[in-house]
């Protein structure tokens, strides 16, 4: 018996017309070279179809079982943050014709995709001060991983990759898990003060190091001294690999300036949701050395048949579909309309805006810091920061946190969980959406726990 | 003259300037609210060696430029909402629409992935039941939805197969892999650090049994396979192959693309495989992006799935939790727990369909491309001449031999059609190949269109080849020069100095 389907366009009169056409019977007859012996007997054991009306109401009620960031004050962060989009962001890339697109394999008739893909590799390099970017990565953990990778193919013979305890904990665990294949040498320096040791750095690296990996800020939110990391990296020839957050961009040096030779990052921050955790995008920018290292997609100008300017996938022999097993990245799918809302975004923010967000972040989460001082929270770390700091806690950690849930506050993430050594501590995120009442009642919230 | 003062292009016509040149100095599109706590300078704050010296370049523009900039460009480009979109093993299907909406719902995509766990229990829920549910289609024992795309998916599974041979004691440094594979499979093969051994077809466009055999070695870890194949065929000998390579100790992986074909009829994990990756960005409907977000699921037969990556999310019969305790784990392979909007759109799409419409799905792709194929075969020249699954091949050999007209020649002329083209020159296997996969989201009125205006291409390349290798006419752009933009880069932006 055949289903009727709203995305289902051919009825069973069309289906009839199509089989005689083939001279068959039945649809069955197609599926002959399916043997019978791994041939699917029976219905899976999947629930009934929904109507429209029904689908509706059913994934509405499991959404009204999460909390959200409407609905909570929100001062959680390691990794991602709960920035302002504007309604822009979300009108563009809910346009189907960028939405419903694939890779523009035709460039002719894909030019939106294009264009505003070559936009959004040049926003990354003004941004990061890099010389070129790609199309986009995963993530900030796949985007790093894929540097120390890139930094082991063209330093042949390198295989070591130094970073700091100070590098987000999921980002370690994603590298780790990469490095299994092109079999890379993992050292972990720990963290001091909140911060990258740059001497114990300097020691571990030696003439077998592909890349030093810093990110900045780094996971407790605090500034490392990318200039100083850098040298250290580059005295042995190795490469350095600054791992930023771009809104912190703003005010923050770009990592071209301090040297580095590959940019990576989260941009989640720029125009994209929390989403429980994705999809967000991996941005990643390089040296115009590294030009053609780079994994994934990148888009170029050219001219049509008319001398007309266009846009199209360039550089391709990099890719997988061309060197196939010479291929240093795998990538072929992006989060190509992730970096679309990152375009837009910095599009919308321009060249104040984007200012006048990181400033904002910069000085909520500096009076935060501050009025939790008072209240009896001291900072776990004296280093400077930027949106993000730890705070030490004299009452568990646990009990702080549940109590602000039960105001509706959702307290900073208990850094215990990935440093044991910290387990007094939560690293607390503050964006330009905080207001200073909402920080103000954290802060008596948590006062009043003392 | 600077492009400024040039007049503005028509919707759906010419080319969009950039946005860096419609910027002008003091123009904004933002607005903030004013700053609610003390204002204290920057440089008191931060180091000032830390501190940016000079403005990033971003356009000064309003909102109404951002908009209008963003919106005429949209209108240059192509969709699956604009029209039919046959690329062979991409399954550009129909993006139904309240899948959007369920994935913007502010209680799926206003969450923190650190939320503590009693707050997100519906999202946790629902990414338990996923998993049961592409269990269930893949026939396969548990599944991780952490990897973001198909490729990531196999770079999971290669690395599973990689822990479970050394867990065993065993180094294996191979993996074989079809002549007729996604690009991506070699590449998945090589980062995750195995060599590749190309394995032949037969002349039925399966795999070379004999081949195999020889092929299949100790130091074999496994085979990759898309079942059916990019040429669009199920190979008959799925039995065989499954034994050949298990009997030597390696393993099975399904490469998910073309999973369109199979739901409800024949489940990766029946037929002998172990490792199993879906792509949702292609059978269960969420939409591509322009490149991305896609989700690549990775399922495991009960033997393979302590490799796993981490968090899965389990279930006491009281509350969802995410698991990190899975010693034999892989690890991590990106961060929090995938591309969770994308799932709940696939979630949504599967609630949608239920068993028997998947199933509908598959017999309904299945009978458009056969139909498809056949109506083309009477003017391109067709490989392999048998049923096909979800997709088939043909190929412009016979129009390039007569009449000079390459396959990419007919491909741009599609596009004058408001078609877009298939994808082409792919599986390698098939010279001048056109890989066509209609979905069973096209009704018999938009093949049989598209079938006539192949013919029509097919004829024209007889009596006006000049025409179709100019092609294409009428497109916003004219065929553009690949070589030139590889030759000289220009891949950002410079202001004019």
């Amino acid at each position: 018996m055949s289903v009727k389907h709203r995305y289902l366009p051919n009825t069973d009169a069309d289906r009839r017309k199509m089989l005689e056409a083939l001279g068959l019977r039945s649809v069955q007859e197609l599926f002959a070279d399916v043997p019978e012996r791994v041939r699917f007997k029976g219905t899976m054991d999947l629930p009934p179809a929904l109507s429209e009306l029904e689908l509706v109401r059913h994934v509405g009620e499991l959404a009204a079982r999460n909390a959200t960031v409407d609905g909570y004050v929100c001062f959680l962060g390691a990794g991602a943050y709960d920035h302002f989009i504007p309604s822009v962001v979300r009108h563009i890339t809910g346009r189907a014709e960028f939405y419903t697109a694939y890779t523009p394999y035709q460039p002719e008739v894909s030019q939106a995709v294009l264009q505003s893909i070559y936009e959004y590799q040049t926003l990354i390099c003004e941004l990061t001060g890099m010389e070129v970017a790609n199309a986009s990565m995963y993530d900030g953990a796949t985007a790093a991983a894929e540097a120390a990778i890139i930094s082991s193919y063209a330093l042949p013979g390198r295989r070591k990759v130094v970073f700091s305890s100070a590098l987000h904990p999921e980002y370690r665990e994603t590298l780790r898990t990469y490095a299994r294949g092109p079999k890379l040498h993992l050292l972990e320096v720990p963290a001091e003060g909140g911060v990258t040791p740059v001497d114990r750095l300097r020691e571990a690296v030696d003439d077998s190091t592909a890349c030093v990996i810093a990110q900045q800020p780094n996971f407790f939110g605090c500034i490392e001294d990318m200039a100083a990391l850098g040298e250290a990296a580059h005295a042995v020839g190795a490469h350095f690999v600054a791992c930023v957050d771009p809104i912190s961009l703003g005010v923050l040096k770009p990592p071209g300036e301090y040297g580095a030779d590959l940019t990576v990052g989260e941009g989640q921050g720029l125009g994209v949701p929390l989403g429980f955790g994705g999809p967000y995008l991996g941005f990643f920018a390089a040296t115009g050395k590294l030009t053609r290292r780079m994994p994934g997609r990148i888009a170029g100008v050219t001219v049509d048949a008319e001398g007309k300017r266009g846009f199209v996938l360039t550089l391709q022999t990099r890719e997988q579909h061309i060197r196939r097993e010479k291929a240093t990245s795998n990538i072929c799918s992006n989060e190509a309309l992730c970096a679309l809302a990152a375009t837009v975004y910095l599009c919308t923010m321009g060249k104040q805006g984007i200012r006048e967000v990181a400033e904002q972040c910069l000085k909520k989460a500096a009076y935060a810091a501050q009025q939790l001082e008072a209240a009896g929270f001291p900072r776990t770390f004296a280093a400077p920061f930027f949106k993000e700091f730890a705070v030490r806690s004299a009452v568990p950690v646990e009990r702080v946190n549940a109590a602000l849930l039960e105001d509706r506050i959702i307290g900073g993430a208990p850094l215990g969980r990935w440093y044991p050594e910290l387990a007094d501590s939560l690293l607390i995120a503050v964006t330009e959406k905080r207001t200073r009442q909402e920080i103000d009642r954290l802060v008596a919230r948590m006062g009043e726990l003392r | 003259m600077t492009r400024q003062e040039t007049a503005p292009p028509r919707p759906g016509r010419g080319t969009e300037p950039l946005i860096f040149e419609l910027s002008s100095p003091g123009r904004i599109a933002y607005s903030l609210p004013a700053l609610d706590v003390p204002d204290r300078p920057v440089d008191s704050l931060l180091p000032p060696s830390a501190l940016r010296t000079r403005p990033p370049e971003l356009p000064e523009v309003s909102e109404v430029d951002v908009v209008r900039h963003f919106t005429r460009l949209s209108q240059i480009q192509h969709g699956v909402d604009i029209g039919f979109y046959p690329l062979g093993s991409c399954t550009m299907k129909y993006n139904p629409k309240v899948n959007e909406d369920a994935a913007a719902l502010p209680g799926f995509a206003g969450v923190h992935p650190y939320f503590p766990e009693e707050v997100v229990q519906g999202a946790l829920e629902l990414l338990y039941h996923m998993e049961k549910y592409l269990c269930e289609i893949g026939g396969v024992s548990r599944v991780s939805l952490q990897p973001a795309a198909g490729a990531h998916g196999e770079l999971t599974g290669l690395l599973m197969f990689r822990a479970y041979h050394e867990d065993r004691g065993e180094h294996r440094t191979k993996v074989l892999i079809p002549d007729s594979a996604h690009g991506t499979n070699p590449a998945s093969a090589v980062v995750c650090g195995y060599e590749t051994v190309e394995v032949p077809s037969d002349s039925r466009g399966g795999v070379d049994l004999d081949a195999l055999r020889r092929l299949m070695a100790p130091d074999v870890a496994g085979l990759m396979l898309t079942n059916p194949n990019t040429l669009g065929l199920f190979d008959e000998n799925m039995h065989a192959i499954a034994e050949i390579v298990h009997e030597a100790g390696g393993l099975l992986y399904y490469d998910g693309a073309n999973a369109n074909a199979i739901m409800g009829v024949a489940r990766p994990g029946d037929t002998g495989f172990d490792v199993v990756h879906f792509n949702l960005h292609k059978t269960f409907s969420t939409p591509h992006g322009g490149g991305g977000p896609g989700s690549g699921p990775v399922g495991a037969t009960r033997e393979l799935e302590p490799y796993l990556p981490v968090p899965l999310v389990d279930f006491d019969g009281r509350r969802y939790r995410l698991v990190y305790d899975r010693p034999k784990s892989i690890g991590r392979v990106k961060s929090f727990y995938g591309n969770f909007l994308v799932v709940v759109k696939a979630y949504a799409y599967i609630r949608s369909m239920g068993p028997d419409g998947l199933r509908q799905v598959s017999e309904d792709a299945v009978l458009a491309a056969n139909y498809l194929m056949r109506k083309l075969a009477e003017h391109f020249h067709l490989p392999y001449d048998r049923h096909c699954k979800h997709e088939f091949v043909v190929s412009g050999v016979w129009q390039k031999e007569r009449h000079g007209v390459r396959t990419l020649d007919m491909a741009k002329r599609l596009l004058d059609y408001g078609f877009h083209a298939p994808t082409v020159y792919f599986p390698l296997i098939v010279p001048e190949c056109f890989m066509v996969e209609p979905t069973e989201t096209e009704s018999r009125e938009t093949l049989d269109a598209f079938a006539r205006v192949m013919a029509h291409i097919a004829e024209e390349a007889r009596q006006q080849p000049d025409l179709v290798k100019a092609a294409p006419h009428t497109t916003p752009v004219k065929r553009l020069d690949e070589a030139l933009a590889a030759r000289k880069p220009n891949v950002r932006w410079q202001p004019e100095t």
